[in-house]
Order: structure tokens, then C-alpha cells, then sequence
């Protein structure tokens, strides 16, 4: 949690508000990769298959 | 007692530096103990050094810094994505998950690390984080002998800036003007490094090293096409001819075609005319920029010292350039100028700009010659030679310094290894390996049998201070081998007519000077020039040579092979020896003979470290 309130506040102090929208997805897709310990788009693929 | 451990890691050159109380204590590469050449994981062999140099745990220390923000990194990469969009998909695709993994948690990555050190140590508001760019300016700035500096530092990238200008003044720094990526003067002599052959972020020298056989032919085309260079030295890179901004290599297929060539395969491809003549031209390009960039900011603020860091800076041609221009008064370049001293600027910066600690101005070099890393006692070399089963001999102070420079008179190259070994990467005297400038062979001798290493590099020379002009065109401190100057025109042999007509790597046969071992292809030497205060031995051994010969000079290059990080302990010092065709070994009070050896020790040594 220390990480995520250091980034946003690093967003906010640097002005980068357009930032947040990417970030947003990169960290979806990242969690996902993570979890997935793979392609970001398997778990789905195992969904709809 | 305030400590601060300063640490640099995860791009290259590792390297952890310990201040306390302002005072630079000590300072070292990982490299140096890892023995991997610009080792870029975490320093945990560096940081014990320097905790053990003061006799500190980690949890005694009362700042960490890191000398660079990985968040303003992570925004410089969105950006660059974002504004070149779809070019760099292939680059973001592999990126992002380990950024997303492992480098924007750096602040985590940093204490688990640390908490591996010593298990006491539990705040992680210790750790801080400065900009690369500003830690690079400290570096330069405050152990300078200035009051006050304009401060210039250039490299391939920080997090945004490539280039930035500085304005120190007693205990205060200020950054004033900041060149963004992807424009980068650094990055530019990288792609030509690239080019050439040679590996990136390490083979650098080696392209500046070779400019002087070529002609500067393409310049025009570089400055017509690839750099924009305004009046000020400000400029702006073509990156319709580069590819490292979005994609996985420096260069794409346009840059190839401006230059008509492919770029060498240094596995398959000889160097050519052509090879020099780019190197010429790259080079004679970045010596303008930097010129430029001197002049306007003299200008501007009119100060009459400069101070310089950043891979750029490591550019002694072109800071040999600066130097006769007479811009300024005074330059100070950082021994450590890559990223490994930025761990030392990191340090500096926290104690001078975040703690608001005043500054005193140390004229007598507060970088102490450089010599920040480790020395071992004489018991303990004693030991560790039984140990590997060296043959060696122990001689009084002033044996050896009579031996060795007997040794050196009689042609033999020499291992030297005395003292705490150098920051930076440079060897100045305590891991160097010494000849004869004297000898027309010496050179060739050194580069191939020695070195391992390509024939036309060049070596430099250490010399007396006191004998500095008499022998170069110069007259100013180069401790730490960054200033490059000519050999005194009554040294030098003039080449024939026929000579001249000699093109490139057939010059390197011909005798330049009284000392052609230091003597490069035109006329010109890289200097460190010695004093007895910050190497009393080196210094002593030098004016041995001098009352035998006359000769106030000594090649000395650093103690390694090629592709290998400079010595740091006994017997990294003896697996070389023994590797190599060096004839003596010299540590402290020690000497050992090639011949005495056991030679089921000796091994191929050249195999074991991979070219760069």
C-alpha cells in the first residue's frame, strides 16, 4: 500500500493526470500477468473456451 | 556522526560510497568483486566493503540514497511510448511486465536487499532516492576545489535529462537548464559505437581511441542529417535514424544507408579506413558540441570553473579540447565520472542540499586521488599467496622500489598492485600494470601478449607533476588520467613524407616520440600526472625510473585483461599474472617472478572473460 500512495502521490506532485488512465490498464494487465504467470490475455481465452 | 551510504545499481556499473560527515571515506564497483565487468545487480559485495571500511552495520547508517527515481524513469518510458505510439509496441511489450514486476518497486527491491546485509536493519524511511543528473552534478561539484562551478554533465539518460547545466556555489546546487531524451549526446556516440562494432555502454573508448587514424569526412553528413546543433551547443537528435527511443536496438536501416554501409560484425568484419573515418567524424562532432556548450555557458554566467560528469565526461579527447580552449580558468572532471559515482553524488547531495550541511572547500583533492576502495595488510597477502600457492619474495620499501624499476629498465611489463584500490574507471598506480615508455615495442607488447586487447589502442602515460611541461603541452593537475594533451614538441620524431602517406593501423609501427609506447598515433597522450601526497610509493618508483633514465614517465594501464574488471585482491592480481604474459608481480612488499611459478597455475586466461 506504501508503493501505491507513493505513486499517486508522485502522479499528483508531477501533474501527470493524463497518466493515470495508462497506468490504470498497465496495473489490470499486469495483475494479470502475474497471476496468470503468463500471456495477459490467457485466463480469458480459458474463459471463453 | 552522520553516515551516508550512497548506492548506484540496475543500469550499470554498480557501485556503493560511503560519506560520513561530508568526508568521502570509501567508494568501490561491484564489479571489482563480483568480477563481472559492468555489473549491474545489486552491490551487496560493495556495500559490505564500505561498511566494513568504517567498521558500521547497516543499521548504524543513518541515510540510504539511490541515485536515481525510478518513477520519473517509468513516466520518462509511458511518455516516450505514448508520443511515438504504435512505433514502439515491440519494446513496450517486453518492458512493461518487468517494470511492472520487479522495477517500479525498486523502494522494496532496495530494502529486501539491504534487509539481506543485516537482518537489523528495519526502516525503510531511510531510503532515499536523488536525481541521476543531480547526483552526477554533486559528484562533480562538491569534492572540486571550487567555491564556485558551472557544472556540465552529459550521458546517454537519467530519467528525463541527457544533458544538464548546474550552477554550485559553496553548499548550494542548482540545476538551470536540462536537455530531455531522446535528444542525447551520449546516446549519439553510443549509436556510433554501436556502429563500429564495439559494445555499447563499454567499447566507447575504444571508438574514441581509434579516431585519430581516421579523417573526419563524414562530419557534415552527421551534422547535416542526424544533429541539429544550435549556436548555444543546445541540439536535437534525427530520430527518423535511430531506434533506441522505441525499439531494441541504437540504429535502424536509415542510418545504415546515410553511411552506405552495414554496421560491423566485430566477429567477422575488420576494421577499416572506413571505421576510423566514422570514429573521426563522431568524434570531431562531439568535441564541437561540447565546445559549444562551454562557450555560451561562460557567457551566460561568467564563471571561470567548470566541473564535468557523466559517461560524456569520460571523453578525455574532447576535455583535453576544452582544456587548451581557455573557456575557463579551471576544469575538475569526477574520477568515477559513469554511474558508479553517482552513488558518491547521491551521498554528497543528501548531506549538502537535504541536511543543509555548509561546505569547506578541500584544495588538496577531497576525492583522495580516488583511492576509495579496498587495500589488504602485508599478513594478509602473505597468506593468501601461500594459500594459492604462489613463489614470492618480501623485500624492504626502498628494495623494491629499486627492484621494480631495474624490472621496468630492462623492458619487463609489470603487475603493480600497492595500496587502496582506485574509484572509477581508471588505474592510477595501486592496480596498474607498468612498462617503459622508452620502447618502441612496449606498446604492441602490452596490447597483444598482455592485454589481450586490440593492437591500436593506446596507452597512457603517468608522470611526475613536477616534470608535467617539459614533457607535455600542458600545465595543469590531471590526477585521474581525463585531460589528454600532445607531447612536447622537442620529444616528438616528426614523420617522414613517406610516413604520412601511411594510412590508418600501418601508422602505429612508426617511433613518434622519445616515449612511443604513450605516444598515440597523433602525438597526443592521456596524463595522469602523479604527486606524492596521494601515492607516495607510485610517485617514488617514478622518480627511481627518472634518476636511471631521465625519464619522468611511466606507461601504466590498467591491471586486467580484456573484457575483465580491474584487480581488486591478491589473487585476482596472481590469476591474472598467471594468465597473461606479464614478468613480475608486484604487491606491497612482494614480488614474483613469472619464471619461479608453478606452471600447472598458469591458465588461458583470455577465454575466460567475454570480450567487450
Amino acid at each position: 500500500m506504501s508503493f501505491l500512495k507513493e505513486f499517486i502521490i508522485f502522479l499528483l506532485s508531477r501533474k501527470k493526470y493524463w497518466l493515470f488512465p495508462i497506468i490504470l490498464v498497465l496495473v489490470i494487465f499486469g495483475g494479470l500477468i502475474i497471476l496468470s504467470q503468463g500471456s495477459a490475455v490467457a485466463p480469458f481465452i480459458y474463459t471463453i473456451f | 556522526m552522520t553516515s551516508i551510504l550512497g548506492i548506484s545499481a540496475f543500469y550499470h556499473d554498480s557501485a556503493a560510497s560511503m560519506i560520513i560527515d561530508g568526508e568521502i571515506i570509501s567508494a568501490a564497483q561491484e564489479e571489482r568483486f563480483s568480477r563481472k565487468k559492468h555489473d549491474s545487480s545489486f552491490p551487496t559485495n560493495a556495500i559490505n566493503f564500505v561498511l566494513n571500511f568504517s567498521g558500521l552495520k547497516l543499521s548504524d547508517i543513518d541515510f540510504i540514497v539511490f541515485y536515481e527515481k525510478p518513477f520519473l524513469k517509468f513516466e520518462r518510458l509511458l511518455e516516450t511510448y505514448v508520443a511515438f505510439a504504435p512505433r514502439g509496441i515491440k519494446s513496450f511489450y517486453k518492458s512493461m511486465p518487468i517494470w511492472l514486476r520487479d522495477k517500479l518497486f525498486q523502494k522494496k527491491i532496495i530494502f529486501n536487499n539491504l534487509r539481506e546485509i543485516d537482518n537489523n536493519f528495519k526502516n525503510e524511511n531511510k531510503i532515499l532516492f536523488s536525481e541521476h543528473h543531480l547526483s552526477h552534478a554533486a559528484s562533480a561539484f562538491y569534492p572540486s576545489p571550487f567555491k564556485e562551478a558551472i557544472i556540465l554533465t552529459a550521458d546517454g539518460v537519467g530519467e528525463w535529462a541527457t544533458t544538464t547545466v548546474a550552477i554550485g556555489k559553496g553548499k548550494d546546487l542548482s540545476i538551470k537548464k536540462e536537455i530531455h531524451f531522446p535528444h542525447s549526446l551520449g546516446l549519439l556516440y553510443s549509436a556510433f559505437t554501436y556502429y563500429t562494432g564495439f559494445k555499447v555502454n563499454s567499447g566507447e573508448y575504444k571508438l574514441m581511441g581509434l579516431a585519430p587514424y581516421g579523417d573526419p569526412i563524414y562530419t557534415e553528413k552527421i551534422l547535416n542529417n542526424l544533429i541539429d546543433v544550435k549556436e548555444d551547443g543546445s541540439f536535437k537528435l534525427n530520430q527518423n535514424y535511430f531506434d533506441y527511443a522505441t525499439g531494441l536496438t541504437m540504429i535502424n536501416n536509415k542510418f545504415n544507408n546515410l553511411f552506405g554501409k552495414k554496421s560491423r560484425n566485430p566477429k567477422t568484419d575488420k576494421i577499416t579506413k572506413f571505421h576510423m573515418d566514422i570514429a573521426a567524424s563522431i568524434q570531431k562532432v562531439t568535441e564541437e558540441i561540447i565546445l559549444k556548450l562551454a562557450k555560451s555557458l561562460k557567457d551566460e554566467f561568467k564563471i571561470e570553473n567548470l566541473c564535468l560528469a557523466g559517461g560524456v565526461a569520460l571523453n578525455c579527447v574532447a576535455n583535453g579540447k576544452l582544456l587548451k580552449s581557455n573557456l575557463f580558468k579551471n576544469i575538475w572532471v569526477q574520477p568515477a565520472s559513469g554511474d558508479a559515482g553517482g552513488s558518491l553524488g547521491a551521498a554528497l547531495a543528501v548531506w549538502h542540499l537535504e541536511l543543509n550541511n555548509s561546505r569547506e572547500v578541500n584544495i588538496n583533492d577531497s576525492m583522495k586521488g580516488s583511492y576509495l576502495g579496498p587495500s589488504y595488510s602485508q599478513d594478509t597477502i602473505e597468506k593468501e599467496l601461500i594459500k594459492i600457492g604462489a613463489k614470492f619474495e618480501k623485500f624492504s620499501d626502498k628494495e623494491i622500489i629499486e627492484k621494480t624499476s631495474d624490472f621496468l629498465i630492462n623492458g619487463k611489463a609489470i603487475g603493480w598492485f600497492q595500496g587502496r584500490m582506485e574509484f572509477g574507471p581508471r588505474a592510477l598506480g595501486c592496480r596498474s600494470i607498468l612498462g617503459d615508455p622508452r620502447s618502441d615495442k612496449m606498446q604492441k607488447n602490452l596490447n597483444l601478449k598482455v592485454k589481450y586487447r586490440e593492437s591500436f589502442r593506446p596507452f597512457a602515460p603517468s608522470v611526475l607533476r613536477e616534470d608535467l611541461n617539459t614533457w607535455f603541452d600542458m600545465n595543469v593537475d590531471s590526477p585521474y588520467m581525463l585531460l589528454v594533451a600532445d607531447i612536447i614538441s622537442n620529444k616528438k620524431i616528426e614523420m617522414t613524407e613517406k610516413q604520412k602517406k601511411l594510412f590508418g593501423i600501418e601508422k602505429l609501427n612508426i617511433k613518434k616520440s622519445e616515449i612511443p609506447a604513450v605516444t598515440h598515433v597523433d602525438f597526443s597522450a592521456r596524463i595522469q600526472t602523479v604527486i606524492k601526497v596521494t601515492n607516495q610509493r607510485y610517485y617514488n618508483l617514478i622518480l627511481k625510473f627518472k634518476e636511471k633514465t631521465g625519464c619522468p614517465v611511466l606507461v601504466n594501464t590498467s591491471f586486467n585483461v580484456r573484457g575483465e574488471p580491474i584487480v581488486n585482491s591478491p589473487t585476482d592480481a596472481f590469476n591474472c599474472f598467471m594468465g597473461t604474459e606479464l614478468d613480475y608481480l608486484v604487491i606491497e612488499n612482494f614480488i614474483l617472478e613469472k619464471n619461479k611459478q608453478d606452471l600447472d597455475l598458469k591458465k588461458d586466461y583470455k577465454k575466460e572473460f567475454e570480450l567487450d
